[in-house]
Order: C-alpha cells, then structure tokens, then sequence
C-alpha cells in the first residue's frame, strides 16, 4: 500500500508530467485562461488517461509481447488511444450528457495529446504491473491537473495586472510556467520510485 | 524469427488490432447514436448568432436546443432578433409568441470630464473594470460612469462609441438590448429601457445630495421636484435617486413637465434619440413631442 501511495505522491507532484517532464504543454497553455475550463480539462485528462492506461497495459503484455512485437509499440498505442478517445466520447454522450457537455471539447482535444500517449508508454517501459501502471497514470492525471489549476488561477490574476505590451498573452505564460516548473524541481529528488 | 516473417506478423497484428478498434467503434456508433432533432438547426439557423447570451443559454445554439426540447423556455427571448425571430421560432416550436418588449441600452451618468470631478489620477489598465478595483475608480463619484469603455469593448454589435468627453454613446438604431454592456460595467451604470420612453434619470448615485453636488454639476440630488411635478405619478425618489416609472412613462405620459423642472438637469430627455427609430407605439409620443419644441 504505502508503495502504491509513493508513486501516487511521486507522479503528482515530484514528478509532475507538465512541470517537470514538459509533456503536454499544448493544452496547458491552450486550455488555462480561465478556471472552469481548466478544471474540465484536468478531469478529462485524468480519466482518459487512466483507462487507456489500463487498456494499453492490457494490449502490451497480452497481444505484443506473446509475438515478440514490442517494437511496435508506438505505433498501437497510438491507434488504441485515438479509437478509445473516440469511443469514450460517444459512451459519454449517450449516458451522461451532463458530463458530456462539460468535457465535450476537450476530451476530442486529447485524442493523440503527447501526455495522454507519453503516460502509458512511460508504464510499459518502466515494467509497471498493472495496479501500479493504473496508479501511476492517476497521478499523472492528477498532476497534470494541479498544474493546469495553478496556471488557469495565476492567469486570471494576470489579466488585471500591468503587464508590458511586449510580454501581454502567451509571452507572461511562458515565463510563468518556468517559474511553476522552478519551484515544481525544488521537489526532485524527493521521492525516488 | 526471420525478417519475412516479422514483417508477416506485423502486418496481420496491426490488422487485426486496427480491425478490432474498427468494430468495436463502428458498433459502438451505433448502440450509443443519438438522434438530434432537425429542427434545431432549423431554429439556431433563424438567430442572429451574435452568440451574446442575452437569452441566458451560453449561445444561440444551446438556446435553439432548450427552445426546441424544453416546452417551458419561451420563444421569444431572443432579444436582438427582437418580434420577428420570436414570432419564427414560436411558429416552428408551435408555441404562443408573446410580444418582445424592444429595449435599448441607457447609460445612467452625464458626469463628463467636465461636469464630474476626478479623486486621482489613474495610471494603470485602461479598463473599467481593473480600474474600480482602486478605490471604486478615478472619478471622485464612486457610482457614475469609470469611462475606460470596457461596454465599448464588448459591445457585440457595434453600437456603442466613446465620446471625446469621456462617456459611452449608444447607437439606438443598431443597438439591440442584449446587455452585454450592462453586464460588463462593474458600476451597473448602464439599464436598460423600453423604446419610446420619455424621460430617463441620467444620473447613478445613490450619496445624498449634498456630496452628489460637490462632486458633479449634473448629479441628481434626490430633491424631488421631478415627483411633484410628474402628473401621473411615474417618478418616485429611491434611495437618493429618482426612480421613472417606465411603463407609466411610456403608455399614459406625453408632458414631460419633469424634464423642465430639474434644477440640475439630471432628468433627461436624452431618449429623444431613441424615438427616432420608427415604432409605431411612439410615433404619437413623438408628434407631442416636436410640437413641444417647437414651441
């Protein structure tokens, strides 16, 4: 249990994927002008990429490694993901609207997104069982979740401030998410799985 | 393993594994459809699509979906596209259409550069909203008009402009009441009043009258001249502020005695602007009306 615990901790915050692996950083700054949005996106994230976590585990270790196929790897995560993304939209849509019209733009958003891909391949590499890769892709959720919070909520501070016209939009988020990622590798170090 | 035959087993794996994802989704498109009534589409395609949430749905699409599925959501709170899309969508929605009351934007200060007196002096974002955050706004009334233009700004359908004195000016031929302006203005200085209104109180400030006229010359004071003197009984005072009553104002007043009377000249007649549009309920107001200026 405490082991599981670990990696939870590890992957949320020592090893937070946006702030301290740089993977994602396309809906991280895409999606954090406001809080509501980004809150969406982190929930969307963190479920899609524990369940094709789960799948692609189940995928590797049943159907590529049996054939000695493990160098296709890349290449069927890829096709598993965007066909999951796909069918969770539409599972989503039928059964819980409300919940597809909170997510409904970004689950789409993620179908091949780099943190959504990079996670479960990370897993497989690292020889994770299956309870441990499905734990680890929650904290890269969760992670990847706490970032963008952060982000969304400096952001929207960010807007009344006085900010020189040379730096105004993406050029402050920029500079604020080496910052994030300065205090985020204060935590290196810390926990090592 | 030799090469061929990798190559082999590579080729039937991905097959079978695109194969497989191919199914399930081609099965799934079908277990999980959902049919979507045309007729929302029918009804989004009749909206203005100015997307300003006037209706309060998100947008002209999530209102055409809640006007179609929800018996309940009336067919005419479309406000830009005022009687005649609410008389489409009730007609293709088979609901009664009731009659869109046409509103324009007012802006209820006159306190320009000149006439209001400024606190301090304001170096920092040029938005109303950033700017009330520093002790209420520049202006020494902490209830008029910031004048930085943020309704400017997000005025979806072109209609307002600055004025060189500092205060928003309303184009009632395009503005269409949606109240984006209104919702904007961190002061609620900006109301929205029927067409063909007479007068309107061009004054926000709720201090008394004392501290009204110390900071501005067009303030209105609460002195209540405008009640006394308003036959039908439109205008009652309000914590500081004259109140018009504009349903009153509209149907039974063709006098305005107030507008004479104000000793500040806080009651305006700004509306005159507004009867331009030709309205058939205010056509008659309008013929009193020059009569009165002409004379």
């Amino acid at each position: 249990m405490g082991h599981y615990l670990t990696l939870l901790a590890s992957n949320i915050v020592v090893n937070n994927f946006v702030l301290t692996r740089f993977l994602g950083l396309c809906i991280f700054f895409g999606v954090s002008k406001s809080l509501n949005a980004s809150i969406g996106m982190g929930m969307a994230v963190t479920s899609v990429m524990t369940l094709s976590s789960m799948l692609a585990w189940v995928i590797y270790h049943f159907v590529l490694m049996p054939f000695h196929l493990t160098f296709l790897t890349t290449a069927v995560f890829v096709l598993l993901i965007a066909s999951f993304v796909q069918l969770l939209e539409m599972i989503i849509k039928k059964h819980a609207p409300t919940l597809y019209n909170m997510w409904g733009i970004y689950l789409l958003l993620i179908a091949t997104n780099c943190i959504v891909f990079g996670v479960p391949l990370i897993n497989v590499e690292n020889n994770y069982s299956f309870l441990e890769s499905t734990v680890a892709a929650i904290g890269a959720g969760l992670g990847f979740a706490l970032a963008i919070v952060l982000m969304a909520s400096l952001r929207e501070k960010l807007r009344l401030a006085d900010v020189p016209k040379a730096l105004q939009g993406l050029g402050i988020a920029f500079i604020l998410a080496g910052m994030l990622s300065l205090a985020f590798l204060g935590f290196s170090g810390m926990i090592s799985v | 393993m030799s090469n061929i035959e990798i190559a082999i087993a590579v080729i039937v794996v991905m097959t079978l594994v695109g194969l497989m994802f191919g199914i399930v989704l081609a099965f799934a498109n079908k277990k999980f459809y959902i049919e979507i009534n045309p007729l929302i589409h029918i009804v989004e395609d009749i909206l203005p699509k100015g997307q300003c949430g006037a209706c309060g749905y998100a947008g002209c699409m999530a209102y055409a979906e809640a006007v179609v599925i929800n018996p309940d959501v009336e067919p005419n709170l479309c406000v830009p596209g005022k009687a005649p899309v609410a008389k489409l969508v009730a007609e293709l929605t088979g609901k009664a259409a009731a009659a869109v009351e046409p509103k324009v934007a007012f802006v209820k200060c006159a306190g320009s550069k000149s006439k209001a007196k400024k606190a301090y002096e304001y170096k920092g974002v040029g938005d109303c909203q950033a700017a009330s955050l520093l002790q209420g706004g520049p202006k020494g009334c902490k209830h008029g008009c910031i004048g930085f233009g943020t309704c400017v700004k997000n005025c979806p359908f072109d209609a307002m402009t600055m004025s060189d004195e500092g205060l928003p000016v309303i184009d009632n031929k395009k503005c269409t009441g949606c109240g984006k302006c209104k919702t904007v203005c961190p002061k609620d200085v900006i109301e929205l009043v029927p067409i063909g209104i007479h007068v309107a109180l061009n004054c926000n400030s709720i201090d008394k009258g004392v501290i009204t006229r110390k900071l501005c010359t067009v303030g209105c004071i609460g002195c209540g001249i405008c009640v006394k003197n308003c036959p039908h009984g439109a205008i009652k005072i309000q914590s500081n502020l004259a109140v018009v009553d504009c349903e009153v104002c509209v149907s039974v007043c063709n006098e305005t005695t107030c507008l004479y009377k104000c000793p500040t000249g806080a009651i305006k007649n700004s509306i005159n602007e507004i009867e331009k549009i030709d309205k058939p309920s205010t056509v008659a107001a309008k013929a009193v009306n020059n009569n009165t200026l002409s004379n």
